[in-house]
């Protein structure tokens, strides 16, 4: 129990120590974009104005004491109000959060649904043209930029096929070219590691025991394999979560989803920056919870790791 | 492409069996690294005699030949072997032009980073102590967020340019560097010669200059290659997003962006780079493999 608590400590303060290098590092780049209240004013603004503005904005004081005013402000999840919205930008955020989750989670969904049976099937069939071809699919996977695939996609299904809507968040036809784009590379991961995870574990001696006794392969390979190669692929899927989030910036850009990444894009060419920052802060935030929680999981999972 | 997530790069099956045809394996695997290596050396060999191999200039407007398909007698009587784009200029000039960007960005980034990781984490290896608690804490919460989110929001703030550009990118893959290599000096530190060389008076520079460096630099190769991959995709996707080289300098990430309005009429444009932009990352990114494979197996489980 004691080593638990320590574990869940340790890795508790790792989180937290993550989230205070974004906001500082966010605070660092906003001040050295230079001075906002000439964003906020007319050309033609009086210096009384300016002077007004910059004292509304706590930007007269001290660079420290304008630090500490807004750790205060991030810790109350404040970033400010969106020059463009005219909004709280928080709210804005947090707005196009929900178009962001369902395509992330979709295309999580997608990844690990067609990696793993296609990583299986690629260890038991080692060495066959499936194989090959499957493995020389998921390599092409893996290195393609995901926004050329997305063009690819578009191209080839949307244009010429006309299978499929090209852009836009509609009815559940509009989800599977962003999903598709946005996991293809975790599924060439999953798929690439779930097969080599396997192979490994096929070589063990527990593995040529149930062969001995006479099992059938299919069970050897799903009752005695696969469970002991399903915790690493376990530890990558969990990660894959996060990559997705970095990923659909530019899968939404593509696709033109109303999710937070396109919102980001379009508040940079605003130069709605408490926007920019509070998508930037959001997304961490969410990202470190998300490796916190499987790295709880993962400690509860595997009882080796738990009391480092 | 670009996470700040190190995914375990898989082992291939051809070692799982290795053993007895291992060395045939060696050599299938220095046959095709070769072939990745003659494949940069003449994409750079391109890109450095762009100006010469480029049959037109690529940043130079024809509004009558305008999103013509690839042929070899345009509107203007000559060749435009993979078609002109939206303001008429020639997509092979613009691509040739495009390697240029790709492979300044991707050297440049990677000398950056390699220079930033490497140190810090042959510095933490061999200091210890709070050095090491220091520089892991910062690299452990830098891959625990999206970086490209970050890179995004940096540059968008900043203003595109090309040293912001190459800081950012190669800043963004320096805890890869740190990490292996600090593995790796922690046991080269502990070893008898740097006991001895201390016991004769010689100075830690010279230590790590003269006797860790060597030790590490084919490590240090391997990563850099693999992240030269990702530093090609990167610039190209923050080119994509406009975020990148600035038009109207040619870059194969802001011309698939060009070319995504008329995906449907003139496919050529977009298509053209983005196919070169594919194959080079896979070839790069499978260099590193191959490299890997050859110079330091150990790091397959890394």
């Amino acid at each position: 129990m004691r080593a638990l608590l320590t574990f869940l400590a340790s890795r508790l303060t790792r989180a937290l120590i993550a989230v205070w290098l974004v906001s500082t590092v966010v605070f660092v780049v906003m001040r050295l974009s230079g001075d906002p209240v000439p964003l906020l004013l007319p050309p033609d603004a009086p210096r009384s104005e300016y002077a007004r503005v910059a004292k509304e904005l706590g930007t007269d004081r001290a660079l420290p004491v304008q630090y500490a005013v807004f750790l205060g402000h991030v810790v109350q999840a404040d970033f400010g109000r969106s020059i463009h919205f005219r909004e709280p930008a928080m709210r804005v955020a947090v707005g196009y959060l929900p178009a962001t989750a369902q395509l992330g989670l979709t295309a999580f969904a997608l990844a690990v649904l067609v990696a793993v049976p296609v990583g299986v099937i690629s260890a038991v069939r080692r060495n066959t043209l499936v194989d090959h071809a499957v493995m020389a699919v998921a390599l092409v996977g893996q290195s393609a930029p995901t926004f050329f695939l997305g063009i690819l996609f578009i191209l080839v299904l949307s244009l010429k096929a006309g299978l499929l809507p090209t852009s836009g968040r509609g009815d559940w036809t509009h989800l599977v070219l962003p999903a598709l784009t946005l996991g293809a590379f975790s599924m060439a991961s999953i798929a690439r590691l779930t097969r080599s995870a396997l192979l490994e574990v096929l070589r063990q001696d527990y593995v040529r025991t149930a062969r001995a006794k006479g099992l059938r392969e299919w069970r050897v390979v799903a009752k005695h394999a696969f469970r002991n190669a399903a915790i690493p692929v376990l530890t990558i899927t969990g990660l894959q979560l996060g990559t997705l989030l970095g990923l659909s910036v530019v899968t939404e850009t593509v696709f033109a989803w109303p999710g937070l990444g396109r919102l980001a894009i379009h508040s940079i060419y605003n130069r709605d920056y408490p926007v920019v920052q509070c998508v930037v802060f959001l997304s961490a935030l969410v990202f470190v919870v998300i490796n916190f929680a499987i790295e709880i999981a993962y400690g509860f999972l595997d009882p080796r790791i738990r009391p480092r | 492409m670009a996470s700040s997530i190190p995914v375990s790069v898989p082992a291939d099956a051809l070692s799982v069996g290795g053993g007895p045809r291992g060395g045939s394996v060696a050599r299938r695997t220095r046959r095709l690294l070769t072939a990745g290596a003659g494949f940069v050396l003449l994409l750079g060999l391109v890109a450095g005699a762009a100006p010469w191999l480029s049959p037109h200039d690529p940043v130079r407007q024809s509004l009558r030949g305008r999103l013509a398909a690839p042929t070899l007698e345009g509107a203007d009587g000559r060749a435009h072997p993979l078609g002109t784009d939206h303001l008429g200029r020639d997509v092979l000039s613009r691509t040739l032009y495009g390697a240029r960007v790709s492979l300044l960005v991707g050297f440049a980034a990677v000398a950056v980073g390699s220079l930033v990781g490497g140190a810090l984490g042959i510095l933490a290896g061999y200091r210890g102590g709070w050095t090491d608690s220091v520089v892991m804490t910062v690299a452990d919460a830098q891959l625990a967020f999206p970086f490209v989110l970050l890179a995004i929001g940096i540059i968008g703030v900043l203003g595109p340019s090309f040293p912001t550009l190459v800081a950012v990118i190669g800043l963004s893959g320096w805890v890869d560097y740190a990490r292996v290599l600090r593995s790796q000096v922690l046991v080269l530190r502990s070893r008898e010669f740097v006991d001895a060389i201390l016991a004769l008076g010689g100075a830690v520079p010279r230590i790590v200059a003269r006797h860790i460096l060597p030790n590490v630099l084919s490590t240090l190769v391997v990563i850099a290659t693999l992240q030269l991959a990702r530093a090609i995709v990167l610039e190209a996707t923050l080119s994509f997003l406009g975020l990148g080289i600035q038009p109207p300098t040619p870059s194969w990430g802001g011309m698939i962006q060009e070319g995504r309005e008329y995906l449907d009429s003139a496919w050529w444009i977009s298509i053209f780079p983005g196919c070169l932009l594919l194959l080079t990352s896979l070839v790069v990114s499978r260099s590193g493999d191959w490299l890997r494979d050859l110079l330091d197996p150990t790091l397959r489980s890394e």
